[in-house]
């Protein structure tokens, strides 16, 4: 028998506008020991779908309308909050994607962990103690001992979220419920955490719900895989026949969206738009300290119509590069010539003539976009800076842009909020590509968004690169991503480059330690087979 | 989701701007324009008071002494025979003059001074607030004594006066927001567009913190009338025969036993310009957020 038998489920939300159904009847199963992966874009249903099985959903506006969701032999959708709670926690755990808001800033990382166990356990404290200590060496936390009186500030985000897993396991749950629990994290430690789960796993015989939005992440790991489509679950099934013998397509369309493959490097006029040289970008850390390094002594060239992919984990100094040369940052020391001109010395007019030229695509279109400014004013705004347009043909202007971009028309007056992640990110790319700039510095445009979403922005900007002849440094921590749109490649650790190369070379002969630990890190060796 | 479809977004709507967008969505809301309607009355009724008001505001009538609401005084007269709603309507120019002006130099001062504050940062930011501390320390009633024993006793002055004591608290707020507010990823985009540091903090930085300035505006307005009602009270402010509200009031207080009509209605005036100011500031803040539109 299953640990856990969903049948039926039926979530719905009621709104202003009527009762909206989350999830529509779904069923699936989870066996001890065994992972079962929930697939589905934002608002397919699948964290509501589990959110509901522990009553955690706020109800109202939620209501549980229908099913069964057997655990151990009872149905958690008949108990009472009372019996819930002791389910909760105990024989359920949950982790979340952002381990960072689901810890108490204001409690030692210890005092957090025992906390479930003196609550299910009525044990003491001193015992509690000497557990948890038991679980950060079991969830590979170095030094222990000293770390578990320490503040969650004080942990890196991976560190963070092994502490996290800690607690869930902590009362030796039956089944634990990950929520995109790695999609805050680096490639690596991503490898890392995912590696963890499923050894922790097996060696407890525990069954896992693992909600992701991203096949690739769950790939290697998933026993069974559920996808889940508008609150309906499309397809199940074993983990290599979804991958390999996928029937429905929206499945196909999930698979297809990921990222595969090299770019074959464009023909390019072999002409330096951009060089960079001993760029350094040392960021202050108040009197006496050493200042940080984010940049350290970097050079390299961009071509005139290359994509030139940036790569590297958080605090590799990818982003601050991307900002030091539109100026963003102040600089420390280095040269970057645009078209022989030394940006780093503009001031005034020449520098507001150049921002013209180059321009930046940001990574969250839900804080790149003035939430006061509706399309069109976001777009108008630019085309009569830099004189583009003329107040009477402006109108006309923004209306080509949104054609370019792919927004219908109709929404030239609606306000960024009434706009999904995607076209947010469309919004985006039409303002920067207001001014006919002929370099784009794009920071992680795509890792807010889903899969399929993903793909699509891709293939715009990669057409409008070559529509608008433009030149672009692609800022991104997934390699995949990199390699997809990409002509070259560098590779950079800790505010240095380590290895450049195109897309090809980089994954087939890497040269550096570094670049193979990337490389390993990648998940979803199933799909690159 | 969001309610709101923009089906005919036709060509005609082209120039709209976050204001038009803001006045539309006004007009959906009753309570707003109930505020509105009757503070353009109230506003209209003081500037042409000269010419409508019933009886001269100096006029006296000792032999009929205070007496209650009657057909030829509609809400009484005071002790010394005089109409008031004569004085209540000469009285509402001051306190309505007082409350705006000294309102709209605070608001002026305090925005433009927290939001180039915020926006530079650093030691610009570090001199502007230390000057508004020190401002703040100075104890207001000196501040305006000294004024008044300077240059006379003048109206104007009086309106400037609270106006430069109330634009402290207004800048502090304006620069809380436009600190957190310049770290959003949409400054940096309109840095990158290549715009100056002026556009930016008007066009970016001060549509988004209106909403708790505008509540904050519509709370300096009644402090401020009454502000001026405490002034006059000391004798720095207007003084008789001249009225205003808050003289009134104070007046009513101290007879509110014998002739309480003296206290009712020009308390009833105030609280009713308070409470449509209060209507109009919330609704004019839900207006210009444009995400409070839909859900």
């Amino acid at each position: 028998m299953s640990l856990l038998s969903v049948r039926d489920l039926q979530v719905d939300f009621t709104t202003r506008n009527g009762r909206v159904t989350a999830v529509n009847r779904i069923g699936f199963d989870v066996e001890s020991g065994k992972i079962t992966a929930i697939i589905g874009e934002s608002g397919s249903g699948k964290s509501v779908a589990c959110y509901s099985l522990l009553g955690l959903l706020p109800m109202p506006p939620a209501s549980v309308e229908r099913g069964t969701a057997v655990f151990n032999g009872r149905d958690l959708l008949a108990m009472t909050e009372r019996e819930l709670r002791q389910i909760r926690g105990r024989d359920i755990a949950m982790i979340f994607q952002d381990p960072m808001t689901c810890l108490n800033p204001y409690m030692t990382v210890g005092a957090q962990l025992v906390e479930p166990l003196i609550y299910h356990r009525k044990v003491s404290a001193k015992e509690a103690r000497t557990r948890a200590l038991e679980l950060l060496t079991e969830v590979g936390l170095r030094d222990p001992e000293s770390t578990i009186d320490q503040y969650p500030h004080q942990f890196s985000g991976g560190m963070r979220q092994r502490v996290m897993i800690a607690m869930a396991l902590i009362n030796e749950p039956k089944l634990l419920i990950a929520d995109e629990p790695t999609t805050a994290l680096d490639v690596t430690i991503q490898a890392q955490i995912l590696a963890l789960i499923t050894d922790l796993q097996r060696k407890r015989d525990i069954g896992v719900i693992f909600i992701s939005h991203d096949l690739s992440v769950v790939a290697d790991i998933a026993d069974e895989i559920v996808v889940m489509e508008k609150g309906h679950v499309v397809e199940r099934g074993d983990r290599l026949r979804i991958f390999e013998q996928a029937e429905h397509p929206y499945t196909r369309k999930l698979l297809a969206a990921i990222p595969a493959g090299s770019k074959v490097p464009a023909e390019c006029a072999r002409e330096d738009l951009i060089q960079v040289r001993n760029l350094c970008t040392w960021f202050p850390q108040g009197k006496g300290a050493e200042p940080l390094r984010a940049v350290d002594d970097v050079s390299f060239t961009v071509q005139r119509g290359e994509v030139l992919g940036l790569v590297g984990e958080s605090g590799s100094g990818k982003s601050t590069i991307g900002r030091s040369l539109l100026r963003l940052v102040p600089i420390t020391s280095g040269e970057v010539l645009f078209d022989a001109t030394d940006v780093t010395q503009l001031q005034g007019t020449a520098l507001k003539h150049m921002r013209r030229r180059m321009q930046m695509i940001f990574q969250d279109p839900y804080a790149s976009l003035n939430p006061r400014m509706s399309v069109y004013d976001a777009l108008a705004e630019p085309l009569l800076l830099h004189g583009i347009e003329s107040r009477k043909t402006v109108e006309q202007g923004v209306l080509r842009l949104m054609d370019d971009v792919g927004l219908a028309r109709a929404f030239v007056r609606k306000y960024p909020h009434e706009f999904s992640g995607g076209q947010r990110q469309r919004i985006a790319i039409g303002r920067a590509l207001a001014t006919r700039p002929e370099f784009v510095v794009a920071d992680e445009p795509v890792s807010a968004l889903d899969v399929t979403i993903q793909a699509q922005i891709l293939e715009l900007m990669l057409n409008l690169g070559r529509e608008y002849g433009l030149t672009m440094l692609f800022v991104s921590h997934d390699l995949a991503v990199v390699r997809h749109i990409a002509d070259r490649i560098l590779v950079l650790h800790q505010g240095r480059v380590v290895e450049q190369g195109t897309g090809e070379a980089l994954f087939n002969a890497p040269q550096e330690e570094y670049t193979r630990q990337l490389l390993q890190a990648i998940p979803g060796r199933i799909l690159l087979q | 989701m969001t309610a709101t479809t923009i089906t005919d977004a036709t060509l005609a709507e082209q120039g709209t701007s976050l204001w038009q967008d803001a006045w539309r969505r006004l007009r959906k809301n009753r309570l707003a324009l109930f505020g509105l309607a009757v503070l353009s009355t109230f506003i209209v009724i003081a500037l042409v008071t000269p010419w409508i008001a019933p009886y001269a505001y100096d006029a006296q009538n000792l032999d009929l002494g205070a007496s209650p609401p009657s057909a030829e005084h509609w809400l009484g007269t005071d002790i010394f025979g005089r109409d008031l709603l004569t004085q209540i309507m000469f009285g509402g120019r001051i306190s309505l003059a007082v409350g705006f002006v000294a309102t709209a130099v605070a608001l002026v001062i305090g925005v433009t001074w927290g939001a180039v504050a915020g926006y530079m940062g650093g030691r610009v930011d570090a001199v502007m607030m230390r000057l508004v501390d020190i401002l703040y320390a100075l104890p207001f009633m000196i501040f305006i004594v000294l004024l008044m024993v300077v240059f006379g006793r003048n109206l104007l002055l009086l309106f400037l006066a609270i106006g430069a004591v109330e634009w402290l608290t207004m800048a502090r707020i304006m620069r809380g927001q436009v600190q957190s507010l310049r770290q959003q990823e949409f400054v940096e985009a309109a840095i990158s567009l290549g715009l100056s540091p002026a556009t930016i903090v008007r066009r970016h930085l001060v549509p988004n913190a209106l909403g708790p300035i505008i509540v904050y505006t519509t709370l300096t307005i009644p402090s401020v009338m009454l502000l001026e009602a405490f002034l006059s009270f000391l004798g720095l402010g207007v003084q008789p025969p001249a009225t205003s509200w808050g003289l009134l009031i104070s007046y009513g207080a101290e007879t509110m036993e014998e002739y309480p009509w003296l206290l009712i209605f020009p308390g009833a005036a105030l609280t009713l310009t308070l409470f449509s100011l209060n209507f109009l500031g919330d609704g004019l803040r839900d207006a210009l957020d444009v995400r409070g539109s839909g859900d």
